[in-house]
């Protein structure tokens, strides 16, 4: 009876978290307008999501945003996580400080003192600011992902790199990076992930017609229900889920190794 | 001839942050010999290791190497080479890239490479191996891998930083063996690191024991072993018995209430000394037949011999013999004067 | 060895993009532009104090109050069930519960407007049964409960992989000193997942305090939050000075939460998000 209580108080939770989902998928597949009534399976909605050019324009924007401050910010946190690893004492506590603050503080401030930032410096909004701030925020998390891999790393493995006669940077290359590799990748993704994710510093920091999926989604959900939206919604839901059972496939995968 | 001395430590002291590591350092180590640095754990003799193989500069004194000053030289351009404790084999290659792992930056030619991996793994009786993970290795083949890679690149000197502890005891003993071999064979000099002194007496041919970041005595094994400098390398190198004593006049001491003929002298009259005593060096006989009288409070089979523990003259006596005296026992016990040892005491603690 | 200089370019880039914001959002809120010229001023965080915005504020502190022991109400049992070995595929279940999080919380806020909607999935089905229709969006309570969807999982992860390190040991330890299982949970469990209950509650509130997507999505622009209220100074007033007034009055509300809340947390072992 108890465990009977528990699973059905636990299929009530997962019904909870996913119906919202799942009807909006459904319902992307509706003909008839109305999310009311269910008037026959189509494709119109993704078809015409495809041919809205400021949709696709957004997407392209969301993508290449992301990718490039993915990238970016993997090789400046994964060179800072390394820096920080050989700091010590105040030192290191002032900048893992300064490494949380983007994480701690709400993302609606972030958004607006960057736009400020801009604005104040006559940096006219658009995609170089956009892109900016991505980098901003997505360098912590590379960060936090590579710092635990280095504390994992046997210390004498550098050493060992230097005695047989490499130097640091060899060192490096050749033997620090591929053992750090995983942490690395791993940043990368949540960065990317972060990145497509992202609505309200992206919200404040763009300008100039410059949209994101995220934004198109806001401005045209303040205006009411939009099947349109339905489409686009099931499909970045579908890359979420992809991009997430990636990252665990591979965590899992390390995990079983060590 | 004048020996030749590869290193040189010359007034080396490290501290890090406030706390002193090593304290005044002086050594030299001569060419092709078998040199331990043996002490308990915080002695400074993995610092000592790790600044001669570049990883720490002193923060004053020399480093020479050769007779030249290399202080400052990165240890990726020194003729050293180093085996760590935990070996640090890089996981991501097998055995045959980690092996011509620092060949291969010395740009040689592949097949020099090739030869040279496949003779130096033999060497470890390692051949067949080249391919395989270190993961799939046990720890003593990855033992192996380790000197391997450090070997291949024939360094002037070896650096062994407690290589073997983390092998099972027979393992370890084979090992010892082993490497003893190998340095004869290859003539270079090994620098290694223990706190296991039955390790540092059986391998060595110099020992150098430390003790918070000082060098208590340096020896040949059989020296450090017989004429212990102090209270604290006698008790380090095998078990002792310490007792306080007081030197009477040159070749004659008083402890244990009684006065002892002994073969030391140099000492100010009635000078307080430590008395050291081997163990082994303790007679146990009829209680008649001396003034040192006992009871036996405990007996312990070892294997080659029984330790006994023998109260006599307020003095708890530690004894190790092959002949047994049953516990509960009135016994004498004799020292004769050469195994009584005569130590300063340490006034500095 | 000495590498620190590789983290210069990331030090020089948070102070640029970080530090210096934050700063100019303090200068912004404390000065004003006049035709002499620009002064120091407390007038924005004075003008804060009216009845009109401290109802504003009142009012988010309410609403993530509601949502946050919404969420541990109902998450609390959850995490237990997550940590118990109930499930075969308990890495699958877990999962699960990750997926939302990380989905784009505007989907998730947009799915509930599908279904609160007039015409929408619930009132179609209310007047299927003969009922007449229910006006569900644009409330206040959808405004709660696009908190508690949006951020339950914040509540139960950190509940789940505090409770799942518990050592089994311990309550069987308390069952064989003859407690019953109300007692264990009582004087076993429920303590020691406290920093995890601790960290949940953070990472409910924090979010649900300053955010102005979900009380704009499902509350229609009538139940303004102070994170509405900030937006609207920026982009529609374009007042950045009282804009940033209220900022810092959201940061000093997030650091006492934060303070609050580091009290009563022993250990953060944060983790167990991925």
């Amino acid at each position: 009876m108890n465990r009977f209580l528990k699973k059905t108080y636990a299929a009530l939770i997962y019904l909870f978290l996913y119906a919202p989902i799942l009807i909006l998928i459904i319902f992307s597949f509706n003909a008839s307008k109305s999310r009311g009534n269910w008037a026959g399976f189509t494709f119109r909605w993704y078809l015409e999501l495809f041919k809205d050019r400021q949709i696709m324009k957004a997407l392209s924007n969301t993508v290449i945003v992301a990718v490039l401050s993915a990238a970016i910010a993997t090789v400046i946190g994964t060179a800072a996580a390394i820096g920080i690893h050989n700091m010590k004492g105040l030192k290191k506590t002032a900048v893992m400080n300064l490494t949380y603050i983007p994480v701690v503080n709400p993302d609606i401030v972030t958004g607006l003192s960057l736009m400020l930032l801009f604005v104040f410096s006559n940096f006219q909004l658009g995609f170089i600011t956009l892109l900016l701030a991505h980098i901003t925020f997505n360098i912590p998390y590379v960060i936090l992902s590579v710092l635990p891999k280095l504390k994992q790393l046997d210390k004498n493995l550098y050493e060992a790199a230097l005695d047989l006669g490499a130097t640091p940077f060899y060192a490096y290359r050749k033997v620090i990076l591929p053992q750090i590799m995983p942490g690395v990748v791993t940043g990368l993704l949540l960065a990317f992930t972060l990145s497509v994710d992202d609505f309200v510093i992206s919200f404040f920091t763009t300008g100039s017609g410059v949209s994101t999926l995220s934004i198109i989604i806001y401005s045209m959900a303040r205006r009411g229900i939009n099947p349109k939206i339905n489409a686009l919604s099931s499909l970045l839901f579908l890359t979420v889920l992809l991009l997430l059972i990636i990252v665990n496939i591979r965590s899992n995968n390390q995990n079983k190794k060590e | 001839m004048q020996e030749e001395h590869i290193i040189n430590l010359v007034n080396v002291s490290k501290d890090y942050n406030g706390t002193e590591a090593l304290n005044n350092i002086n050594l030299y180590i001569r060419k092709n010999e078998f040199l331990t640095l043996l002490g308990p754990s915080g002695c400074g003799k993995t610092t000592t290791l790790r600044i001669i193989g570049g990883f720490e500069e002193p923060s004053t004194g020399d480093v020479l190497f050769n007779g030249v000053r290399i202080n400052d030289l990165p240890p990726y351009k020194r003729k050293v080479n180093t085996v760590f404790q935990k070996y640090a084999l890089f996981p991501h290659m097998n055995v045959y890239e980690n092996v011509a792992f620092g060949l291969k930056i010395k740009k040689m030619d592949k097949k020099v490479i090739d030869q040279k991996v496949r003779n130096i793994l033999a060497l470890v009786n390692l051949a067949g191996y080249e391919k395989r993970d270190i993961d799939s290795l046990s720890g003593g083949q990855q033992q192996r891998v380790a000197i391997a890679r450090a070997l291949v690149n024939e360094p002037e000197v070896l650096l062994l930083d407690e290589p073997l502890g983390a092998l099972d005891l027979k393992l370890r003993q084979e090992m010892q063996i082993e490497l003893k071999n190998m340095q004869k064979r290859l003539g270079i000099t090994f620098v290694y690191v223990t706190h296991d002194q039955e390790e540092a007496l059986s391998m060595s041919d110099t020992i150098v024991v430390m003790k918070e970041g000082t060098i208590q005595q340096i020896g040949t094994p059989i020296d450090i072993y017989n004429e212990p400098k102090n209270a604290f390398v006698a008790d380090f190198i095998g078990e002792s018995n310490i007792i306080d004593g007081i030197m009477l006049r040159d070749y004659l001491v008083k402890f244990a209430g009684l006065e002892f003929e002994c073969v030391d002298r140099g000492f100010a009259a009635d000078e307080p000394v430590d008395v050291v005593i081997r163990p082994e060096d303790i007679q146990v006989v009829r209680e008649a037949d001396s003034p040192l009288k006992g009871e036996v409070k405990a007996v312990t089979f070892k294997g080659v011999h029984y330790e006994m523990l023998i109260d006599g003259n307020a003095i708890r006596w530690k004894i190790q013999s092959t002949v047994m005296a049953p516990t509960g026992a009135k016994v004498g016990l004799k020292i004769v004067p050469d195994a009584i040892h005569i130590m300063k005491k340490v006034t500095a603690q | 060895m000495k590498k620190n200089w590789l983290s210069y370019p990331y030090l020089v880039w948070m102070l640029l993009f970080i530090f210096l914001p934050l700063l100019l959002v303090l200068y912004y809120s404390v000065t004003v532009r006049t035709e002499e010229g620009i002064r120091f001023t407390t007038e924005h965080f004075r003008r804060f104090l009216e009845p009109i915005y401290l109802r504003v504020l009142l009012r988010s502190l309410k609403l993530a109050f509601i949502s946050t022991v919404l969420c541990l109400l109902l998450g609390y049992p959850m995490a237990m069930i997550l940590a118990g070995n109930h499930f075969k595929q308990k890495n699958i279940m877990v999962f699960l519960f990750v997926v939302p999080m990380w989905m784009n919380f505007l989907l998730r806020t947009y799915a509930w407007m599908t279904l609160l909607e007039k015409k929408g999935l619930i009132n179609t089905f209310l007047s299927w049964l003969g009922l007449s229709p229910l006006n569900l969006l644009y409330t206040e309570e959808a405004v709660v409960l696009g908190m508690v969807y949006n951020f339950l999982p914040f509540m139960v992860l950190p509940i789940y992989s505090v409770l799942s390190k518990i050592d089994k040991n311990l309550i069987e330890a308390a069952e064989d000193l003859g407690a019953d299982s109300f007692t264990v949970f009582r004087k076993v469990i429920f303590p020691l997942s406290l920093p995890g209950v601790v960290s949940g509650i953070t990472m409910v509130f924090m979010p649900a305090v300053t955010t102005f997507v979900i009380s704009r999505l499902l509350g229609g622009g009538q139940f303004t939050l102070i994170g509405n209220l900030i937006e609207q100074q920026f982009l529609v007033v374009g007042d950045w000075n009282f804009g940033s007034a209220i900022s810092m009055v959201m940061i000093l509300v997030i650091l006492l939460s934060i303070a609050v809340m580091s009290r009563y947390e022993k250990e953060n072992e944060g983790g167990g998000l991925l």
